[in-house]
């Protein structure tokens, strides 16, 4: 199969083949991560722009080490060392970028939709690693990775997803995500934070921890943050803990063989217990690991590496 | 000189319906006469043919924003003008959301100099409830009304307070001056930058529910209620904001209100793609709430057809959807898109000149049928004419439109103000 996509913009406009193909292709890329010289020349020659216009560690580091395991040469911008702090559009700024004839641009941005809107502007691939509270894709597939890594396939497992679903852009991707590869997915959380007409993506909804956590196969929970009690959407970290926080005691109601999983950062002791986190149950760290393998393909495929191969 | 508008359907609500002529000297309406002037009667007047065509008193936009003074790359009071009379509207409110603030004596002055250099449609400045647009206290009602003033209103920055809203309906009821109150609850409507709803979770977009709106509009039928003072409801956009007013007027409270375009054309799903020229405040809202818009418009809860016309230039609206400017363009689609409510059998031509003119000259206070001895501000509409919205070819200085491209069947081809044509399309 060949991939033909020129942007990953979000969960909805890949299709299940398409997200097969990238699963495929990352778990034959995670192995170059585990060799002593973790390096291979599929992408030598061509240049990747990670452009960070919202602090993240993790996933520019996960694009960055990904980039350069496949030779490829990756510059990073934040916002801050860009000119946006000087009032340049986003437009302009990837016009600027454009003129400089990059293959890819890797984008983080607090507005939804900004992906969207260079990636109808500007010849590169864009490549959405998280924009406002709309879609995560490479964080939605690299927990696809990671779930089917452990359970052999996605299709018919239940999956709670529990947190600030509101503004989660993770909880959005990975509902569409698992949904059309066959799974149930369960959001919970409390329901100042369950925004209107999820349901639409396919999804069940409910205001009780226990309820989402009964039988499910996989657990993911989702960061709290702390400033969110500003708009009045919980009263304190302690109560949330209490009710919503995953503990080793909740835990009992699902699966013997559940997966806990978490898209960091982390509050150790708010939405997920010390132990539980650490737990034999938890995958979190795989996740991370998985992240790089996912993104080595995603920078392949979207750079035409499959079409290439295909046509030697 | 002499002006025979002969042949068409001449439309005045209350007033006249029929095929008849109309013969203007020196700019006002002189003679009316059923079933048409023979040929040698006035062999001498100009003879604007309206065979087929809808002739109305002058069509009224009582809610519109010229960005002058203080943001004139984005729409100046001469453009504004040009781009009314192209939408067949022979007089215009200008909201007071300018830079400076139309909250004083001046402002309002300045306006009136530079709509009358522009010599086009009339230009009615609605200035502010409070100074500034801040919300903490009462304008000079008295010294705005001298200077010309038509109605106040906090558009665009409504007003929180209620103690306010009160004494701004008792204290403006003094000099005649309507309220017209903009009616959004700010904190319900923090971060929102469109319609709550599924559209809204789909893209990631903070929403702003129905009740952010409803909320205020049933506090100021409320206060309209306690002081008695009528409150003109702007834009309306929710189904419970229609129901609330349609309850209200059944009591008998003095409460009018209007909707724009938008808001019974299109829904939220515009927004999809990030489209910012969908996007303003109020948001479009559902389908329901479109068909209850509708509805209103049709049983009188909603009394006024007016078009928030919001310019913004490329620079406010080329960028990330949650940081583009709120608003769109209207006066040039206005009409076009009000045909279609008509065309749909939702309303019928007589109501339709109902709701964007004889309604607003009511609520506002001004004289605008065609009698004999009224200066002759009229529109004449050709309800057949088929064309495709070009905002390229807009007189507005913007083209924030969800309309361009769109199709349309009917339009204005004839505005007059005070006996002279405005703008004629040729036909």
């Amino acid at each position: 199969m060949q991939f033909f996509k020129k942007d990953i913009l979000d969960m909805e406009s890949l299709s299940v083949d398409e997200i097969t193909l990238i699963l495929d292709t990352a778990d034959r890329m995670k192995e170059i991560s585990e060799r002593p010289i973790k390096k291979v020349p599929t992408l030598r020659g061509k240049t990747v722009v990670l452009f960070f216009y919202e602090p993240s560690t993790r996933t520019r580091t996960s694009f960055d080490i990904a980039a350069k395991r496949l030779s490829a040469d990756s510059i990073s911008i934040s916002a801050s060392s860009s000119s946006m702090v000087k009032g340049e559009t986003l437009i302009d700024t990837a016009r600027n970028l454009e003129a400089m004839n990059p293959d890819v641009i890797v984008i983080r941005h607090s507005s939804a939709g900004a992906p969207h809107m260079l990636a109808g502007m500007i010849k590169p691939s864009i490549v959405n690693a998280g924009d406002g509270m709309h879609a995560h894709p490479s964080q939605s597939l690299l927990d696809l990775m990671t779930v089917r890594e452990n359970k052999g396939e996605i299709s018919g497992l239940r999956i709670a997803v529990i947190g600030d679903i509101s503004h989660s852009r993770v909880a959005r991707s990975n509902s569409i995500g698992f949904t059309k590869m066959g799974a149930h997915v369960i959001l919970a959380g409390p329901l100042t934070m369950i925004p209107k007409g999820i349901e639409a993506l396919g999804v069940s909804v409910t205001g009780n921890v226990e309820e989402a956590i009964r039988d499910a196969d996989v657990i993911m929970m989702l960061r709290i943050q702390k400033e969110r009690q500003q708009n009045f959407l919980f009263p304190s970290e302690r109560e949330y803990s209490i009710v919503y926080g995953l503990t080793k005691e909740k835990l009992k109601k699902a699966k013997d063989n559940v997966l806990i999983m978490h898209p960091g950062p982390i509050n150790r002791g708010v939405e997920i217990a010390y132990d539980v986190a650490d737990g034999p149950y938890s995958i979190i760290l795989d996740q991370v690991t998985n992240g790089v393998a996912v993104r080595m393909a995603l920078l392949y495929l979207v750079t035409g590496g499959a079409r290439n191969a295909d046509a030697d | 000189m002499l002006m025979r508008i002969k042949g068409g359907r001449v439309i005045d609500p209350g007033n006249l319906d029929g095929i008849m002529d109309i013969l203007i000297a020196d700019g006002n309406i002189v003679e009316i006469k059923k079933e048409g002037f023979a040929d040698d009667e006035y062999p001498e007047a100009r003879i604007i043919d309206a065979s087929d065509k809808i002739v109305t008193p002058g069509l009224i936009d009582m809610h519109v924003h010229l960005r002058e003074p203080g943001h004139e790359y984005k729409e100046t009071i001469e453009t504004g003008c040009l781009s009314a009379a192209f939408g067949g509207f022979t007089a215009i409110c200008c909201m007071p959301n300018t830079n400076p603030v139309n909250d004083c004596r001046q402002v309002t002055e300045y306006i009136l100099q530079k709509a009358q250099a522009a010599d086009s449609v009339r230009v009615y400045p609605v200035a502010a409830i409070s100074k500034g647009l801040k919300g903490d206290g009462l304008c000079e009602y008295a010294e705005l009304k001298e200077a010309g003033a038509i109605a106040v209103s906090d558009d665009g920055n409504p007003v929180q307070n209620s103690q306010l809203m009160r004494r701004a309906l008792e204290y403006s009821k003094g000099f005649d001056l309507p309220v017209i109150s903009h009616c959004e609850d700010l904190d319900l409507a923090a971060g929102g930058a469109m319609n709550e709803g599924g559209v809204a979770t789909q893209l990631g977009l903070g929403g702003i529910p129905n009740a952010s709106e409803s909320i205020m509009v049933m506090r100021d039928i409320a206060l309209c209620e306690l002081t008695g003072v009528p409150v003109h409801i702007a834009h309306v956009s929710t189904r419970e904001s229609v129901r609330a007013i349609k309850d209200a007027k059944k009591r008998g409270i003095p409460v009018t209100a209007e909707t724009a375009p938008h808001y019974f054309s299109i829904t939220d799903g515009a927004v999809k793609e990030y489209n910012t020229n969908a996007k303003m405040y109020p948001p479009l809202r559902s389908d329901q709430d479109r068909e209850a818009v509708c509805q209103g418009i049709a049983d009188g809860t909603i009394d006024v057809i007016a078009t928030d016309h919001a310019p913004h230039s490329f620079i406010e609206k080329q960028v990330e959807f949650d940081r583009a400017a709120n608003g769109i363009i209207g006066l040039e689609t206005s009409v076009s898109l009000s045909l279609k409510l008509v065309e749909n059998g939702v309303i019928s031509m007589e109501v339709l000149v109902e709701k964007m003119s004889t309604n607003p000259a009511r609520i506002l206070g001004l004289e605008n049928n065609l009698l004999i001895g009224r200066p002759a501000d009229i529109t004449i509409i050709d309800p057949e004419r088929s064309h495709r919205v070009n905002a390229d070819n807009f007189k507005s200085l913007s083209r924030n439109t969800p309309f361009d491209g769109w199709d349309m069947k009917g339009k204005a081809v004839l505005t007059m103000v005070g006996g002279k044509i405005i703008y004629q399309e040729q036909y």
